[in-house]
Parts: C-alpha cells; sequence; structure tokens
C-alpha cells in the first residue's frame, strides 16, 4: 500500500517533469540567435535533463510537503512541533518566567539603538511602523472582515498632514520664533483625526458593500489619493513632493540625525506600545465583539440589533487612525514623503503583514510586520528576487498555516469559576 | 389590541414583489403560525417585520406603535428578536460570545448574566460547550444557539423562522417543546414561520397560510389541522 502510494507519487511527478520539458523548451533549450540579419536557432540541449530534473524533484517534494500537511491535520495534538510549542507555553505561561522574558526583550528593544548604530535604528522605526498599520489594518480585516485594499492611502493622510503643516504652517511658526520641532506633536493627533475623517468618508460609499466589491472601492480609492496629491502639484508640491520634514524636537532643543533617529525610534516604541494596548482593549470588548460578529453574519448582526453601518464607520475610522499615526511617524523619519511612497502595493504589503502573521492575531501582526519589513532590509542581495520570494512564502503560509504564523488564541471565558467565589 | 399587527405589507425586492399584501394580527401571549410551501413569502414577511427588508407599502404596527420605517436595531430595542432561517449563528465566536452578542442592546450586566444562566438551564448542551466555538456545534446544538441567543434580547416577540429545517425528527421534537416551554414560562409571544404544518399547527394558537405572497387561508390551529385543503396540501394527508 504505502510502496504503491509512493510509486503512483513517483509516476506523477515523472509526468509533471515531462510535461514541464515541453512547457520549457522553446524558452530554455532554443535559443534564437540573430547574426547579420539571420535568425539562427541554437539548441541547448544540456538544459533539457536540468529542467527534467529540476521539475521532478521539486514536484515530489511538493506532494511530499501535501501529504506531510494532510496527516498533520489530522493528528494536530501528536505532532512534534506541537509538542514543543505546548511545552513553551507552558515555560511562558509561569508568572517569574514571563515576567523575565518580557523584561529582556524591554532591555533589548530599548538598549537597541545604542548598540547598534543609526542604519539598523532606522530599520526598526520603519518596521514599527509596519507594526502600526497591520495592527490597525487588523482591525479592519481582522476584526471586522472588510477587505481594504486602499490602506496606504490613510497613512498618506497622516503623511502628507503633516508634511503641509510644514509647508503652510510652518514658516509662519518659525517666523514666530517657535521651535518648528513642535509642529510634529501638532500633526500626531490632527493627522489621526484627519485620517478617521477620510476613514469615515470612504466609509460611506462602501456601507452595502462586501468582498470583491469593497476591495475595487478601496483600492480605487487608494489610487485616488495618490493621484490627486501627484496631480495638485502647487498644493501638495505634486510628485517631488514635500521635503524638509522636521523631525520632531526634543523639548525644545534640535537633535542631530543620529540622536533624532534614537527619539524617534523611541518615540515608535510607545506608540505601538499604546496602539497594542488600544486593539487589544478593543477586541475584549463588546464592540470589538461585534465587529467581529458582522465579519461572520450580517444578517444575524441585524436581526439581533447590532447597527451595522455605525460599526462599519467605526471598523474604518479606528483602522484610518492608526494609519494616520503611522504616517506622520515615518513622514518624520524620513523627513521627505512623494505619492510614491503610498502605492497600491504599500497596502498590498500591509495586508501580506496580516495575512501571513495571522489575521486577527496580534503577536501574529506584530511578527509579520517585522518579518516582512526586517528581512529584505537584511537580505538586500536578494532584492531582485524579493516579489519571488514574497510569492512563494504567500503560497506556503496559506497552504501550510492558513491561519498564519501566530494564529488567533480565542479568548476562554469561564463562568463557573465566577459563581465558586462568589 | 394586538401585540403585532401587519395591515396590507408589500415588499419588494427589486422589481420582484415577494409580499403582495399581508395582514397579520399577533395577540399577545400566543403562539402563531405562519406555514406555506418554498417561495410563499414566509421568510420575508419575518424580515419585513424586523426591519431588514424594508417593506413598501403597509403598515406595521407593534405595541400601537407604527414600526415599518425603523431600523433594524431600534426594532430589536422594542423587543422583537428573531431567529433567522438557517440558524446563522456567529461560527468564529463562542457560545457565550453569541450569546452576548444576542444581548448586544442590552447594559444590565447583571440581568445578562441571569438570562444566561436561564438559557443554559433550559438548553444544558449549550452551557457543557459554552467556550467551544459555534461553529463546531451539531445543527442541532447551533438551533439551540439561535433561539438562545434571540432569547438573551429578553423579546416580548419572538420571530423563529424553520427552526427544524435540516434537523433529526427527535430534535425537532425537543425544540418544539422548548418553543411551548418559551411561551408559557416565560409569556413570549411567538411568530412561527415552519414548513413542518403538522408540528405548527399542534403548538400554535392560529395559523396563517401563505401562497405566492398572498394570506390563502387564516384561522385557528385546530380548524386549520382539521381543514381538507390544508391537509392536502401541507400536511400530506
Amino acid at each position: 500500500m504505502k510502496l504503491r502510494s509512493i510509486l503512483a507519487d513517483i509516476g506523477k511527478s515523472l509526468a509533471t517533469a515531462v510535461w514541464f520539458m515541453v512547457l520549457l523548451f522553446p524558452l530554455m533549450v532554443m535559443k534564437v540567435n540573430v547574426a547579420r540579419g539571420v535568425a539562427q536557432i541554437q539548441f541547448r540541449w544540456n538544459l533539457l535533463p536540468l529542467v527534467g530534473v529540476g521539475a521532478f524533484v521539486l514536484s515530489y517534494a511538493w506532494r511530499i510537503a501535501l501529504e506531510w500537511n494532510e496527516r498533520r491535520g489530522a493528528n494536530k495534538s501528536e505532532g512534534m512541533s506541537s509538542r514543543i510549542r505546548a511545552a513553551g507555553a507552558a515555560y511562558l505561561a509561569r508568572p517569574a518566567v514571563r515576567t523575565s522574558s518580557l523584561l529582556v526583550l524591554l532591555a533589548f528593544v530599548i538598549a537597541f539603538p545604542f548598540l547598534f548604530g543609526m542604519y539598523h535604528t532606522n530599520v526598526m522605526i520603519t518596521a514599527f511602523i509596519y507594526v502600526i498599520l497591520g495592527l490597525g489594518l487588523n482591525i479592519v480585516v481582522g476584526l471586522g472582515g472588510l477587505l481594504n485594499l486602499g490602506y496606504a492611502a490613510f497613512f498618506g493622510v497622516g503623511a502628507y498632514t503633516y508634511g503641509l503643516i510644514w509647508k503652510y504652517i510652518g514658516p509662519s511658526f518659525v517666523a514666530a520664533g517657535m521651535d518648528p520641532g513642535w509642529l510634529f506633536w501638532i500633526s500626531l493627533p490632527l493627522a489621526g483625526i484627519i485620517a478617521t475623517l477620510f476613514g469615515i468618508l470612504l466609509s460611506l460609499p462602501v456601507l452595502r458593500l462586501r468582498g470583491d466589491y469593497l476591495a475595487i472601492i478601496t483600492l480605487a480609492f487608494g489610487e485616488i489619493f495618490r493621484m490627486v496629491m501627484q496631480n495638485s502639484g502647487d498644493l501638495t508640491g505634486g510628485a517631488t513632493g514635500i521635503s524638509l520634514i522636521p523631525r520632531p524636537w526634543f523639548f525644545g532643543q534640535k537633535l542631530p540625525p543620529t540622536k533624532a533617529a534614537t527619539y524617534i525610534y523611541f518615540i515608535a516604541i510607545v506608540l505601538v506600545i499604546i496602539t497594542i494596548f488600544v486593539v487589544r482593549r478593543i477586541e475584549d470588548s463588546r464592540v470589538g465583539r461585534a465587529l467581529e460578529a458582522m465579519r461572520e453574519d450580517e444578517v444575524a448582526c441585524e436581526a439581533m440589533g447590532i447597527d451595522l453601518v455605525k460599526n462599519k464607520l467605526i471598523t474604518f475610522a479606528l483602522g484610518a487612525f492608526w494609519a494616520g499615526i503611522a504616517g506622520v511617524l515615518m513622514a518624520a523619519q524620513t523627513t521627505y514623503i512623494n505619492p510614491d511612497s503610498f502605492t497600491l502595493w504599500e497596502s498590498i504589503i500591509i495586508l501580506m503583514a496580516v495575512v501571513i502573521g495571522g489575521t486577527g492575531s496580534i503577536p501574529g501582526v506584530i511578527g509579520g510586520a517585522i518579518l516582512l519589513k526586517l528581512l529584505p532590509e537584511y537580505f538586500r542581495a536578494l532584492a531582485q528576487y524579493r516579489m519571488l520570494i514574497y510569492g512563494i512564502a504567500m503560497i506556503l503560509v496559506i497552504i501550510f498555516k492558513p491561519d498564519g504564523l501566530i494564529p488567533r488564541k480565542r479568548k476562554q471565558y469561564t463562568f463557573e469559576r465566577k459563581e465558586a467565589t462568589k | 389590541m394586538a401585540l403585532l399587527e401587519l395591515k396590507d405589507v408589500q415588499t419588494f425586492y427589486g422589481n420582484i414583489q415577494a409580499l403582495k399584501g399581508i395582514s397579520i394580527s399577533v395577540e399577545e401571549g400566543e403562539i402563531v403560525t405562519l406555514i406555506g410551501a418554498n417561495g410563499a413569502g414566509k421568510t420575508t414577511t419575518l424580515m419585513s417585520i424586523c426591519g431588514i427588508t424594508p417593506i413598501r407599502s403597509g403598515q406595521i404596527i407593534l405595541k400601537g406603535q407604527e414600526i415599518s420605517k425603523l431600523s433594524p436595531n431600534r426594532i430589536v430595542k422594542m423587543g422583537v428578536s428573531q431567529v433567522p432561517e438557517g440558524r446563522r449563528i456567529f461560527p468564529q465566536l463562542t457560545v457565550s460570545e453569541n450569546l452576548d452578542m444576542g444581548a448586544f442592546l442590552r447594559t444590565d450586566k447583571e440581568g445578562i448574566r441571569r438570562d444566561m444562566e436561564q438559557v443554559f438551564t433550559i438548553f444544558p448542551r449549550l452551557a457543557e460547550r459554552r467556550n467551544q466555538l459555534g461553529g463546531t456545534l451539531s445543527g442541532g446544538e447551533q438551533q439551540m444557539l439561535a433561539i438562545s441567543r434571540a432569547l438573551m434580547a429578553n423579546p416580548h416577540l419572538l420571530l423563529l423562522d424553520e427552526p427544524s429545517l435540516g434537523l433529526a425528527p427527535l430534535v425537532v421534537q425537543n425544540i418544539f417543546e422548548v418553543i411551548q416551554k418559551i411561551n408559557k414560562e416565560r409569556k413570549t409571544t411567538i411568530l412561527l414561520v415552519e414548513q413542518n404544518a403538522n408540528m405548527a399547527l399542534k403548538i400554535a394558537n392560529k395559523g396563517y397560510v401563505m401562497q405566492n405572497g398572498v394570506i390563502k387561508i387564516a384561522d385557528t390551529a385546530a380548524h386549520l389541522l382539521e381543514n381538507e385543503e390544508v391537509r392536502k396540501a401541507y400536511l400530506g394527508l
């Protein structure tokens, strides 16, 4: 039985290999040289076995992986990895271990800019910005179940709020003898509020939409935002964007770039912590659960008296708020913004961080965002294959870990214990 | 005065008229059943009462107040709660979270907790599974959950849409017993939509037979059970 299935697998893989050899024949084997106006076909026969063997090995490995995945699904509790994870969780659940490991992590995070210098600090800031973005989008996609492909636009709204405030209010601010560094702190809440308003604005036309249609409208919104920013040159600087945006000052003191990076790094950490805290509160609240209920079943929600209109407004507004905050941070870090930073591609990266990390799971989204921003940064040598790697990673995650790398753990509510204490 | 009264209600889906002038009245404390074949407009009637599919003309009067222009959440607040067709529980929420969503508009935590315990005494199976995800329950348990979730809103009027759909006969028996119990013990008025006309008429006080968007026959349940036409068309006798 076992032997037969192995033989069947080998047979199928062989068929795949032959098929690939045929398919890739014109691409890999035939090469057309044009010399003196005459096309000559050169046959590179030595590549043919390479294609065959490569296709066979890949196909066979893929089959084994799929089978392993199926078996793993059948006896989930007995797998080696799940046993290790359970042991790890039990170890971490001990309060002493938990607090001390949290402290070590915190110490490392605090010491990071002093240990690794400006370049790595800046990389980390970018990662933190994406953590905030991921957590914000997670409210929309993970809790509310509304696919938003124009999320980068809210990010842009935040960044442009700061940029435009600097461009138009900055000079008079300086003329009045005040530090331009304060503008950052003014912009931060303001950008959040303006992004929220844009979120509500977007949610109005999409109240009745779900799924594909919602995705298309949000995608269009993202592109409209970018195009408006690009084409209103007088107002926003057009494609050249806005430059020389000030970094935040440290209590009325201008910092040199290295120190400013460290400063922004700590601001980013504080914002990340606030975001995590607030998002957790939302998740545990009744509003959060109503959002989840909306994701599950809209008609049932209406029958329960949950106001869908209000719910969708809240979802988009909350998601947009964090994107606005992240935008200000981004503008302050790079000191330069232009419409190209807020393309559809940006929205997709944020969405990928959420999906790869684990939709709805806060640690998952944090991990996903950091992974997706750090890896390309540290593997610059592979930069031209980045899209390929992202694509493969996405397929692997969807097939082997459909809930993401760190899936969401459902909170357990126990009523029995409460009664016992009464 | 009737608790709920529909007067010549017409509802459309786009250009298609689903309800062609429905008039129903439900008295306080009654079980009223709405029977009829597929596509007769039974579900649409319930959805119209809830305000989920807004009506085009006619009147819906609840406790002497016109409600047909109100939003669904206002109607739920007035004490109407629905067990939708096909159960429609929230599969990714736990049983207790599902129940909590049913009490979404209530703010009295103590009352919600008490009602949850009460629901658990009606359906002990749910108590065992309170931390389980809704989607992992069996069909019968999901129906129990859907009914319980609607009860959590503490309704005066409970709208039940085909509670017997896709359930084993024994489970259906059990569900109908509970419906009767809810009506008797909680004094909840019940409007029951059913294809299982026999079961529905046995527990109901009054019945309406619907066909193609109109009420064909309106009578007491006992009379309907005797009615030759009903027996032939809906009871299969």
